[in-house]
């Protein structure tokens, strides 16, 4: 990762399953519907301080659904 | 074999691993791992049988989860290998559907199993744990299997469908019979599931009397394709719900206590640094998965180059994925704090468990109170942990020494 770049995540609603690891991970981050699949919470940014979370909820999601977009 | 006086059949013995697999030898049973390991390490990434009228098992991460995502070839109708294959397929949706009608009857239960659901449950699961650990802290000793692991997803799920907890050990014998006699034995797994099908007709007619708010009422209420939900599928909703409620949380909690019982390091430091408990309840759940699902080839395939043919069964390990070191660096190893853990425990794709949320909540309990109230335990010396047979791994006999 580049210094300065931003750090977008994005859940593919077609791959998520509602394993629910990304909002264990990084509450912040993440919400649920009511069926328990997972979005990214407004526009996806990740504040600087939560790249980390981002990238350990992409590492723990069975299905590969959590997407990084480094921008 | 089994403490219940029925006898399983006499079976050869295994001559080839890969040609020749039973997940009835006691070797398997015992100690199914170093087999595991042992076939991929030789290039075998699916082994195939001729018993159970044929079946195969992938053994790596990405051939399980081909096979699980592959709903086109592969069917969920029968989701336990046997020896004979029942007909018709005894249906306990959405984990026996297919597309489309598996969205649908999922949906059903989706809403009651979430997150915020589950924290609402958490101070009465609390509760269960303490009450249990009461009975049996004094003794000095305990069978965590017995006494405190099975009891805990049987009243949990009671409170959930709004029975009496006190009906725990009629659910404990059915869903005995059904994962683990009833494999060999059809006469066993037929009567039942018509003891529990009697049982949940009778909770049906006590709600149109007096109706309830419990997950009971909301299957017999809920909606199938805009038409209210037909008997067959309500029933096998329900008994879905104790037979893959109760087995599975009880194994995860009894295997996940066996490790620490046998590991003081790791127990040691999970008291020391409580939030390595997330990390710690993934690592047991990839390390110890206790559920083994099915599938029945539908169409012919060639899957990793094992040719698959219309009526074999697969049986499709979640814990062999789980030890593949192609995808788990150290996967023989337990690691508390493992950071990346994609584990297949609750499965992959559509028929992610759905009450995965349930069992996370129930292990992180029953794991934490254990070790504010017993924070030194060990396996007792000389004694047996026996574990059990067929769909379901974990341990049924656990003693553990306390103090």
């Amino acid at each position: 990762m580049t210094t300065g770049s931003r750090v977008r995540i994005r859940v593919d609603a077609d791959k998520c399953q509602g394993h629910n690891r990304c909002k264990a991970i990084a509450p912040e981050l993440f919400e649920l519907d009511g069926f328990g699949n997972a979005q990214a919470k407004g526009d996806g940014l990740v504040p600087p301080e939560l790249v980390e979370k981002a990238y350990l909820a992409k590492s723990n999601c069975p299905e590969f659904a959590v997407e990084i977009i480094e921008e | 074999m089994s403490a219940d006086g029925a006898t399983p059949p006499k079976r050869p013995p295994v001559t080839d691993w890969a040609t020749d697999w039973d997940h009835f030898d006691p070797a398997w049973n015992k100690n199914p791992y170093p087999i595991w390991d042992d076939l991929r390490a030789k290039g075998c990434p699916i082994a195939s049988t001729k018993r159970y009228m044929g079946a195969h098992a992938p053994l790596t991460y990405e051939t399980v989860k081909q096979i699980a995502y592959d709903t086109k070839h592969f069917s969920s109708r029968r989701v336990v290998v046997r020896d004979a294959r029942l007909e018709p397929p005894q249906p306990a949706p959405p984990i026996t559907s297919d597309p489309p009608a598996h969205k649908p009857l999922k949906q059903i239960l989706l809403p009651p199993f979430t997150p915020e659901e589950m924290r609402k449950l958490e101070p009465k699961a609390r509760a269960i744990c303490n009450e249990l650990i009461d009975q049996f802290i004094k003794d000095g000793r305990c069978d965590a299997a017995q006494q405190y692991a099975r009891h805990i997803p049987v009243r949990v799920i009671a409170l959930m469908l709004g029975v009496p907890a006190s009906d725990g050990d009629k659910f404990i014998k059915w869903i005995h019979e059904i994962l683990e006699l009833g494999i060999t034995n059809d006469e066993i797994s037929m009567r039942a599931r018509n003891e529990m099908q009697e049982y949940i007709v009778a909770q049906f007619e006590a709600r149109r009397r007096y109706p309830t708010d419990d997950l009971i009422t909301r299957i017999m209420h809920s909606e199938f394709m805009g038409k209210p939900i037909p008997f067959e599928l309500a029933v096998g909703m329900i008994i879905l719900m104790l037979i893959a409620g109760i087995d599975t949380t009880w194994s995860a909690i009894g295997a996940s206590l066996w490790h620490l019982a046998k590991t003081p390091t790791d127990r040691d430091r999970l008291i020391a640094e409580p939030a390595l408990m997330p990390t710690a309840i993934e690592e047991f759940l990839r390390a110890y998965a206790p559920v083994t699902m099915a599938r029945e080839v539908v169409q012919p395939v060639e899957v990793a180059g094992c040719p698959m043919k219309p009526g074999d069964m697969i049986l499709l390990s979640f814990p062999a994925a789980n030890r593949d070191p192609g995808m788990f660096p150290d996967a023989d190893k337990v690691i508390i704090d493992r950071k990346e853990n994609r584990h297949a425990a609750f499965g992959l794709g559509i028929h992610r468990c759905v009450g995965s949320n349930l069992a996370r909540m129930e292990m992180t309990v029953a794991i934490e109170e254990w070790l504010k109230r017993m924070p030194k335990f060990a396996l007792a010396p000389g004694e047996e942990v026996t574990w059990s047979e067929g769909t379901v791994r974990g341990p049924r006999q656990l003693p553990i020494t306390l103090g």
